[in-house]
């Protein structure tokens, strides 16, 4: 077997998983933050509606989160999506779940922040948004890097989940190769590859957290 | 003139009256120590004045406007979110637990109000906030972080930090109660100096001595009323409320 094809093949996979993860973050963690104000409402309505967004999506598995984003317009609407629909689904998919991982992350940081905070900044005349951008929301990112670490080392190993409607990510490479050539080196070098592009990750949240440490 | 008055304030929770009908006024200058036994309503009458509790009846006035009236109904009612923005610039708290922002320097915590909320130039606001850092014998702190300085300096900063917004009158909340005994002399020092300042103060505390010391006016409080005040010398030396006498007698021991 041609080591060479198959690790530049895995290579191009390599580069669908890490946009994949990079692409799901980009607009998870914004999304989340909403999801987990909407989470802790005033209005009843908004709260029991992201309750339940947030029960459903950690409720079921992504695998078949994918598949209802990539067939529903198709088997629900009978809308025939475009050919580069395959990959968008994917993103909206992962997006979707992991946002509602992150707000509970959020969530559980904001409600972890001492109420002393928010008062001192009220008596100062900080405006509820001055207040929660400048004071609340610093602090809690620093709280929150550890789970927000491992969710983001999860994703990496999740986007393999993305052979089931075929997007060409690492995984789904590999396992072509694997049964073409009846071999386990396709696994094994796919399996480096994921460990490798962990430990950079790992690596790079373990700085962010080291910046942080300014302030205790 | 009265800066601050409070008429008929009355606050419960859950059922349980905290504060039952409290009226007083603090003058411009005045040093007002409100003293008494736990729970007997001072840290919340302090926590409705700064507008931190919504009360439930009862006028909250500073320098004559109203923050708080009452309905005919006897139900507070608040004034509209721009004159309470006014009104809450006319004061500044001290907390117990100081509640500096840990993820700002010393400086920033003095300074990052003025700018945010007053749009005060930079120039004048690190200014006016390394003046008040050499005031509280911090000059050396100002790129520090709260959590590497003693609780006496955090509290310095506190006091800093609200002073920078030029308030009219300062409450404290129990300032040194969480402080060690040879860190609350530092504090009182700098209460003293900003008495001697003829700035207006009203200072919830445990401190007798201090209370004696540096007020003009004693307030005793307890189970939601005031039980006496007056000068310092005719409370601490000749009360003549039970309640206080029994209170009093504790420190004298």
């Amino acid at each position: 077997m041609n080591l060479s094809v198959l690790i530049s093949e895995l290579t191009s996979g390599m580069l669908v998983s890490v946009a994949i993860f990079t692409l799901t973050l980009l607009f998870s963690l914004p999304l989340g933050l909403l999801v987990a104000f909407g989470r802790m409402s005033k209005n009843w309505l908004i709260r029991w509606f992201f309750k339940i967004y947030i029960s459903i999506l950690r409720g079921t598995p992504l695998i078949l989160q994918l598949m209802v984003v990539y067939f529903g317009p198709y088997f629900i609407f009978g809308i025939q999506m475009p050919r580069n629909y395959r990959f968008i689904a994917v993103i909206i998919g992962f997006v979707l779940n992991y946002a509602a991982y992150f707000a509970e992350i959020y969530r559980s940081g904001i409600e972890s922040m001492p109420i002393g905070q928010y008062e001192a900044a009220k008596v100062l005349g900080y405006s509820k948004s001055q207040t929660f951008f400048k004071i609340i929301l610093p602090q809690v990112i620093k709280r929150i890097l550890p789970p927000v670490t491992n969710e983001a080392i999860t994703l990496i190993k999740d986007t393999s989940l993305a052979f089931v409607i075929s997007v060409q990510e690492m995984f789904t490479i590999a396992r072509a190769f694997a049964s073409a050539q009846a071999s386990m080196i396709p696994f094994v070098v796919a399996g480096v590859f994921y460990y490798v592009f962990n430990f950079v990750v790992a690596y790079t949240m373990e700085w962010i957290e080291k910046k942080l440490n300014y302030y205790r | 003139m009265k800066l601050f008055e409070i008429k008929n304030l009355k606050k419960s929770f859950n059922d349980v009256e905290v504060i039952r009908d409290i009226s007083l006024s603090v003058e411009q200058g005045q040093v007002v120590a409100i003293i008494g036994p736990s729970g007997s309503g001072k840290s919340t009458l302090l926590r409705c004045a700064t507008m931190l509790e919504r009360i439930d009846s009862g006028e909250i006035i500073y320098l004559g406007e109203h923050a708080v009236k009452t309905d005919e109904d006897g139900k507070a009612v608040y004034a509209s979110p721009n004159s309470l923005k006014k009104i809450q610039s006319y004061f500044g708290l001290v907390f117990q637990n100081f509640n500096l922002f840990p993820h700002y320097s010393v400086i920033k915590n003095i300074i990052d109000a003025p700018i945010t909320v007053k749009k005060m130039d930079r120039e004048e606001a690190y200014e006016i906030g390394r003046s008040l850092l050499r005031k509280m014998g911090l000059e050396d702190k100002e790129n520090a972080y709260p959590y590497q300085l003693s609780g006496g300096q955090q509290q310095r900063v506190s006091i800093a930090r609200a002073l920078a917004l030029n308030p009219k009158i300062l409450f404290f909340d129990e300032p040194t109660s969480a402080l060690d005994p040879e860190l609350t002399g530092e504090i009182l020092k700098v209460i003293r100096d900003l008495a001697k300042e003829h700035m207006t103060m009203v200072i919830v505390t445990h401190e007798m001595n201090f209370a004696r010391d540096v007020a003009d006016h004693i307030i005793f409080m307890d189970g939601g009323v005031i039980a006496e005040e007056g000068a310092p010398e005719e409370i601490m030396l000749n009360p003549k409320n039970e309640r206080t006498k029994l209170f009093l007698g504790k420190f004298r021991e």
